[in-house]
């Protein structure tokens, strides 16, 4: 497997008054295409800076983060946005889905800002919905899904840029448990049709159904392995 | 890079999601274009309507009349320095036709007096006049004829009705073969005016013209004695000589009446500067009322970045989802600026209709002609653009600056 992001010796210092935070201590790290990989510590880890960063909404301060051959530090402003819509497919934990649009419009929305032609969009709209099995559903608004469905619909936006990598923040956070499985199952799925996939939450349930964790504290990584999946594979899929 | 497509539905998309708050935030601006364009609108009725009564007067017109003009403001005194109601004569008239650049001289003696036809009564000024006095006033007969220069000279009792006269004394017949009676005396009428209408406030048509010689011996009484006159219209043979023969005819009478500049007896009216000056007065009034309307243009558009502020706080959440799925700042830049303008010029197109409605009611009240040019519509539209230009791209700018990081994690 090819390395899809390669971080060398990241640092992000933030100023916060007088004092200056160290939220990325010197962290380096490499995932290769078709990881299915877990970034887990406590709040104050550096792991949301960590996320912001590989998601190209924040630059280091120092060190090296290639990602998808795009070095996250030299880029512009414009360059970062182009970045996020063509490589990176986030989801949130509170979806963020815009109210006032439909499912389907609400998938939708990157590729307006990639610039892709109406009809085409509405298209690939369309069948991401389904194959997250929201078919029936693409003319509601947010306010008539329930959560897991909220969050199945953000899935789909992530996905219509046929990006490189999904980078999932809390995904489960504001889901019910049995939600919250699905939601796993979908991105474990998702990730064995080849898709790269990278969790960032401070539950250490979620982050075993991964393959892999990589666990921050104190802006440093403390730890990194593989996890034993057979165990809970069936019980999550 | 967003399709200009798309921005214009997600701006319309927004605006149309608080459609209270959009019209309240549009009013602002309706209200001022409209007052603006009305405003500008009555005002150039106004100047229209000074310019349209004096053209009426004649062209190219030089009106001479007894006493002098006191002091500069343009209050015509009748008894200035040594200058009475007798101090012009036919001999000056006569004189004045040898000048270069005279197309035409009329003397003519005004009188008034009761004019009497089938038990009616009417009040009109009388004008005796010579046959030339139609062409030096660019006027015209809508039925009948002009009494011609044999009869002027003989002195016939014949006259030639304006307008209001003839539809007062005559109401529902042809006045042209008809007799009326003025101081005792019967007089044919052979013709009847083309109406020229109000001249500030006076009624032109309000008028009888007869032979200068019948008007001096048998109607004018003690005033048309002697060879007097009361007033001479020169008419100059085109606008570029006005100016000159105006000169000229001063320095004329001066010779002739041995007075000098300064006690003249005399004054001379170029009706081509009255009208000059006073669509300058009605312009200026007209530039005043729209700038003061402009102002509550102003406030429209601050009322616009008010709202536009509101909704980028309102919004931020979702600005920086926009921003994280790929939004550029000049998309987001685009999109808030073009909501703006939107509103704007809504409100601008909105306002422009109210405001020419309000301009016609105002202009039907005052009996003003409406004067709406597509140039100050155009104007009025861009102006409230730029209104939303202007206003807008403040809290587009911050829209567009926000930091995506910071903007999700609002709540």
């Amino acid at each position: 497997m090819s390395a899809l992001i390669e971080a060398r010796d990241l640092e992000k210092l933030y100023r916060m008054g007088d004092e200056t935070v160290r939220a990325l201590d010197g962290v380096s790290f490499t995932i290769p295409r078709g990881d299915y990989c877990a970034i887990v510590g406590p709040s104050g880890s550096g792991k949301s800076t960590l996320m912001n960063i590989i998601g190209g909404l924040d630059t280091p301060t120092r060190g090296r983060i290639v990602i998808a051959g795009n070095e996250i530090g030299a880029m512009s402003d414009d360059d970062l946005a182009v970045f996020r819509n063509q490589t990176i497919g986030f989801v949130f934990q509170s979806f963020n889905l815009l109210p006032r649009l439909t499912a389907l419009e609400n998938v939708e929305l990157p590729m307006i800002y990639g610039g892709v032609l109406p009809k085409e969009r509405r298209e690939r709209a369309a069948e991401l919905l389904q194959r997250v099995g929201l078919g029936q559903r693409m003319d509601h608004r947010p306010t008539q899904l329930s959560g897991g469905q909220q969050q199945r619909v953000a899935i789909a936006r992530a996905l219509a840029g046929r990006p490189a990598l999904l980078l999932a923040d809390e995904p489960t956070g504001a889901l019910d448990t049995s939600t919250g499985v699905e939601i796993l199952g979908l991105f474990n799925q998702l990730n064995g049709e080849g898709a790269t996939v990278v969790l960032v939450t401070h539950d250490h349930d979620v982050a075993g159904a991964t393959k892999r964790t990589i666990e921050m504290r104190d802006g440093r990584i403390v730890s990194d392995q593989r996890n034993d999946r057979s165990a809970r594979n069936d019980a999550h899929v | 890079m967003m399709r200009t497509s798309d921005l214009v539905s997600s701006s319309a998309r927004a605006l149309r999601a608080n459609p209270m708050r959009s019209a309240l935030t549009a009013l602002g601006v309706i209200i001022g274009v409209a007052s603006v364009v009305a405003m500008v609108a009555l005002g150039s009725g106004a100047q229209a309507q000074v310019e349209r009564s004096i053209a009426s007067l004649g062209s190219n017109l030089l009106i001479v009349v007894p006493g002098a003009m006191r002091g500069g403001g343009g209050v015509r005194g009748q008894a200035g320095a040594g200058g009475g109601w007798d101090a012009l004569t036919i001999d000056d008239a006569e004189a004045i036709a040898q000048l270069e650049n005279v197309a035409v001289v009329a003397p003519s003696q005004r009188a008034r007096t009761q004019v009497i036809a089938n038990g009616l009564n009417w009040n009109p000024e009388v004008n005796g006049v010579t046959p030339d006095f139609l062409a030096a006033r660019d006027w015209e007969i809508a039925s009948g004829r002009m009494f011609d220069d044999t009869e002027e000279r003989q002195a016939r009792r014949v006259v030639v009705l304006g307008n209001t006269v003839a539809m007062n004394l005559f109401p529902n017949m042809d006045p042209v073969g008809q007799t009326v009676r003025m101081n005792g005396g019967a007089y044919e009428v052979i013709g009847v005016l083309e109406s020229k209408g109000q001249s500030g406030f006076q009624d032109q048509d309000d008028i009888v013209l007869a032979p200068f010689t019948t008007v001096k011996r048998r109607i004018a009484g003690r005033r048309g004695r002697g060879n007097s006159v009361s007033q001479i219209s020169v008419k100059a043979e085109s606008e570029q000589v006005l100016d000159r023969l105006q000169e000229d005819v001063e320095n004329l009478l001066r010779q002739r009446h041995r007075t000098r500049e300064g006690e003249d007896d005399f004054t001379v009216q170029n009706l081509s500067s009255i009208s000059e000056t006073m669509a300058q007065t009605t312009g200026v009034f007209t530039a005043l009322l729209g700038g003061i309307s402009a102002v509550s243009l102003l406030v429209g558009g601050i009322g616009i970045m008010n709202i536009m502020l509101v909704s980028v706080t309102e919004r931020t959440r979702e600005i920086g989802l926009r921003k994280a799925l790929g939004a550029r700042q000049s998309d987001i830049l685009h999109q808030f600026g073009l909501e703006a303008v939107t509103l704007s010029v809504a409100g601008g197109i909105i306002g422009l209709v109210i405001g020419v409605a309000g301009a016609w009611g105002m202009t039907t009240l005052f009996n003003l002609p409406l004067v709406v040019s597509p140039l100050n519509a155009g104007l009025a539209i861009a102006f409230s653009g730029l209104v939303g230009v202007l206003f807008g791209a403040y809290p587009a700018y911050r829209a567009a600056k926000l930091d995506p990081i910071e903007a999700l994690r609002r709540e």
